[in-house]
């Protein structure tokens, strides 16, 4: 695995010969490393993003998107974020079309409520709770794909951050992690995946579930159906903890300790999504990858 | 449990014999092998009656080892229970040893084993009650199979071991042979032949013994036959329906599941068993109309009552044994919470429709004479008195060296507590009447025109939010959402910090209930006359349950109860996480104010002009 990475990160080495640098001390790297407890006073997000088709497919299927902001306002700065993966589905034609449309729709009708908010002198005040809001903008994705790709489908999982709060709203197979600073990772989202739902009926084990032939079979998809129920929850940001975003091209190829391991040996963020986008493909990149990883510092 | 050693009578203790200087044994309530099980009253709480029960171990084994063996098993009991937090088990409060003899006290319950519940019972048990109690039984089990670091597998699952309790919920008593189980290791054979499994036997005890010994309670539960008088693993050749047509043929198969002789066959797990109890009951439909406790009706009887000259429109409190109420007829009352003796009452001049605060030894209530009062909980003595510019319907709110409270002058009042001089007031829109909540250094509170308001301590405001209509409802921050209710039909989820609305859920009508909270879930009631459970991640609808009348008091979690009263004049409690009826009480007029739970006893007003206690 060290060599792979030696190999992947030694591209750019030649910089160094125009550049000139002052060589940091260990401590000092050793306080870089150690990344977010350099505390900040006004609570900020971070976020970072990687993206790969994989090794087996020549089509990118996946979309991604990451707003990162802060609120002025009354009651102090707030943290605005908003970040969506959408995983379109193969076999199915326009997957790319459809992942597309679910950001586009999704991200562009939440945009529009917070526009007042983000761009305006004189904000009005939001009528509709968070969870409304990404509700409809599921809504609006729904229709969309529904009357310009017809046929095809998408998963979804998007995350509106504002302050502490983490609004999700998840269809398919795509997951959200908290990844928490004692060194736990939990999916808090829940596979809508036939797969799923056998193991969770216990009709097979975790260990049968890993090789079940149809594991990428949904029985909900954005685009896919009438009433579609998009899960929505709001839950609290842990503190000095991470929540990742990722389509199955990571999650079913690079176990969650695997994911663990590797995010803890990065430097930081866009380091992390590097690494955890190489060690998918080095476990075969049978499928997209997308990820995005977002702290909340302070 | 060595039966060897029943056959020798033992002395038991006399009642009127005081234990470790603190517990009155009253009655021999049961007998085990190695000693008896009392019902104790605990002398440190002299103001009320709290009962608990003495579990005794003789140990009169001549050998050291064996001696210390027994000592150990019992401690370890001690040590297990203590680790445990589940309704359905009893909590332990105390373990301690005298000469020959230990004693574990335990919470004491009220109700009945299931063993004398099927010997009492002319005829079959209800599927609908078998089935209630199997799935609270999994819920108890997949409990203790969860146990962290190791399962804890309670190995003698049997009739007698599940008491039921007034309200109609199972308890699963003695841990004297529960185990935590190693993955890998071999326990020894204890149980009770008949209810064990065959791998049990073998010495070999995992959670799915346990599964199969609640299906052979069960059995025994729906067809009256005991199986330790049956060849054991003789269920498959005694299906239920054979010696009970009633049963459906679903529940029967769920509990075949159970029994099966091979462990591969049962259910994998406590809650897989549950799911499948859960879906038989559906299929059938007996969940729909599950039975309240046929042990309820008689049980909620008041342990006394006290009148008042007025309506009781408000929320009492209770502080070091003394029940403090307010009422309509401008007194507020200090009552014995223990018998419900007057102990004294202080006049206002005008109704007390709120909570009165006790703090540091004086107690604060607002009248509608527009005063804030603060009286000696003793003596019944004014300390002080603040004067608003309009009457005070709002609750208040001690925190800080202040006490926070509303008048309906549009003015929140924060009054320093030493000196009874305001330290700021905070003007708003319209009159206060919902009561402030403290938390994370700020003041939250709503007012008559449908603003809500976040204040810090400095009397600034952090940030405001508007509802369409009042905002009477008192807020309650947990977790970092402030959750209340408005006229304008709406319960609503803020970001505490920020005030941005993280959810809004629809009620019926229109909504002056404040909110209680535990773990996941929200209760509020409405003006449509129902209580509803809302959970707070995702704001859906647990469940919901409808009174005759208007919901205006607020409902009170205790345990997993919830208790809320209804204009309807009854006093309800519900299961929490289900809504399910226990038991309810009619009083003789409309309840809008809230009950007060505390030490297993509910406190309630109602304009009767009485105030209830009534056993939780």
């Amino acid at each position: 695995m060290l060599d792979f990475f030696r190999k992947l990160f030694k591209k750019p080495a030649p910089r160094q010969d125009t550049a000139t640098t002052a060589p940091l001390d260990e401590q000092q790297i050793q306080s870089i490393i150690s990344g977010p407890s350099a505390r900040s006073d006004i609570q900020q997000l971070i976020s970072a993003c990687g993206q790969s088709v994989g090794k087996q497919r020549d089509l990118n299927e996946d979309s991604i998107l990451a707003i990162t902001a802060t609120l002025a306002g009354n009651s102090g700065n707030t943290p605005f974020g908003l970040y969506i993966v959408a995983d379109g589905m193969g076999g199915h034609q326009f997957g790319e079309v459809a992942s597309n449309t679910a950001i586009r729709t999704v991200a562009g009708t939440i945009m529009r409520k917070f526009h007042p908010y983000l761009f305006n002198l004189k904000p009005e005040p939001l009528d509709e709770s968070l969870q409304e809001i990404i509700l409809s903008a599921v809504g609006e994705a729904q229709k969309t794909i529904q009357r310009e790709a017809p046929g095809s489908g998408t998963t979804l999982t998007a995350a509106l951050i504002l302050g502490q709060q983490v609004t999700i709203a998840h269809v398919g197979d795509s997951r959200a992690y908290m990844i928490y600073a004692d060194g736990r990772i939990e999916p808090v989202t829940r596979d809508h995946s036939l797969v799923k739902r056998l193991e969770e009926l216990g009709h097979i084990s975790p260990d049968e579930a890993a090789n079940y032939p149809h594991r990428n079979v949904l029985y909900r998809a954005l685009g896919q159906g009438e009433g579609l129920e998009p899960d929505i929850f709001t839950i609290p940001f842990p503190s000095a903890g991470t929540l990742m975003l990722c389509s199955d091209g990571l999650w079913g190829v690079v176990s969650e300790q695997d994911v663990l391991h590797t995010f803890r040996e990065s430097p930081n963020l866009q380091r992390a999504c590097q690494n955890l986008v190489a060690s998918a493909n080095a476990a075969g990149g049978p499928d997209n990858i997308s990820v995005v990883l977002i702290q909340l510092l302070g | 449990m060595d039966d060897g050693n029943n056959s020798t009578p033992r002395r038991q203790l006399q009642a009127g014999t005081t234990l470790s200087q603190r517990y009155l044994i009253q009655e021999v309530i049961g007998v085990g092998g190695m000693g008896s099980v009392y019902r104790a009253r605990d002398l440190h709480f002299p103001n009320v009656v709290k009962l608990v029960a003495v579990k005794e171990m003789i140990n009169l084994a001549p050998d050291p080892l064996v001696r210390q063996t027994i000592v150990q098993n019992f401690e370890r009991e001690a040590n297990l229970l203590a680790t445990l937090n589940h309704p359905s088990i009893p909590r332990i409060y105390d373990y301690f040893s005298q000469d020959d003899r230990s004693y574990l006290v335990l919470e004491f319950i009220h109700g009945k084993d299931l063993e004398a519940i099927i010997t009492d019972t002319d005829g079959f048990l209800p599927e609908e009650q078998v089935l209630a109690w199997g799935i609270e039984l999994c819920d108890v089990l997949a409990y203790i199979h969860s146990h962290s670091p190791d399962p804890i597998i309670f190995r003698d699952m049997k009739p007698s071991n599940v008491m039921i309790n007034h309200n109609g919920d199972v308890i699963l008593v003695d841990f004297g042979i529960a185990k935590t189980f190693q993955t890998g290791v071999k326990g020894t054979m204890i149980g009770t032949e008949g209810y064990s499994p065959p791998e049990q036997y073998r010495g070999d005890a995992t959670p799915l013994a346990d599964i199969y010994a609640l299906g052979a309670t069960l059995h025994h539960a729906l067809t009256r036959r005991d199986p330790r008088l049956e060849p054991p693993f003789s269920f498959a050749e005694r299906p239920i329906r054979k010696m009970n047509p009633a049963v459906s043929i679903e529940l029967e198969t769920v509990i075949a599941t159970a029994l099966q002789y091979n462990v591969e066959e049962r259910f994998p797990s406590a809650a897989d068993m549950k799911d499948a109890l859960v879906s038989a009951g559906r299929k059938t439909g007996v969940l729909s109309h599950l039975p309240t406790s046929n042990l309820q009706a008689s049980a909620v009887k008041p342990l006394w009552t006290f009148t008042c000259e007025d309506e009781i429109r408000g929320t009492p409190a209770i502080h070091q044994g003394t029940l403090f109420i307010g009422s309509y007829d401008n007194n507020l009352y200090a009552l014995n919470a223990a018998d419900g003796k007057f102990l004294w009452k202080y006049p206002t001049d005008g109704g007390i429709v709120s909570r009165p605060g006790v703090y540091e030894g004086n107690v604060y209530f607002g009248s509608e004479d527009r005063r804030l009062h603060v009286v000696g909980a003793r003596s019944g003595k004014v300390v002080w008195t603040y004067y608003t510019d309009g009457p005070i319907r709002s609750s208040p709110r001690v925190a800080e060296g202040h006490v926070f409270i509303g008048s309906d002058d549009h003015h929140l009042h924060a009054v320093n507590l030493n000196t009874g001089r305001a330290a700021w007031k905070f003007e708003t829109s319209s009159s206060v009447r919902s009561t402030p909540f403290v938390a994370n250094e700020l003041v939250y509170v709503g007012n008559e025109s449908g603003d809500f308001y976040t204040i810090d301590f400095r009397g600034e405001m952090k940030w405001r939010f508007q509802a369409k209509r009042a905002i009477t409802s008192s807020p309650i921050v947990a977790g970092q959402a402030v959750y209340f209710g408005s006229m304008d039909s709406t319960l609503y989820a803020l970001d505490a910090r920020n005030g941005w609305i993280l959810w809004r859920f629809r009620l019926g009508k229109s909504s002056i209930v404040s909110p209680a909270v535990a773990e996941n879930i929200v209760i509020t009631g409405a003006a449509d006359g129902f209580i509803y459970a809302i959970e707070t991640q995702s704001a859906r609808e647990l469940w919901r349950f409808r009174t005759e009348h208007q919901v205006s008091g607020s409902p009170v979690i205790y345990k997993d109860s919830v208790y809320c009263g209804s204009v309807d004049g009854q006093i309800y409690c519900l299961e929490y996480r289900s809504g399910r009826l226990r038991w309810k009480y009619a009083t003789k007029g409309p309840i809008t104010g809230s009950p007060l739970v505390y030490d297993d006893i509910v406190y309630i007003g109602s304009t009767d002009h009485q105030v209830y206690a009534l056993l939780a």
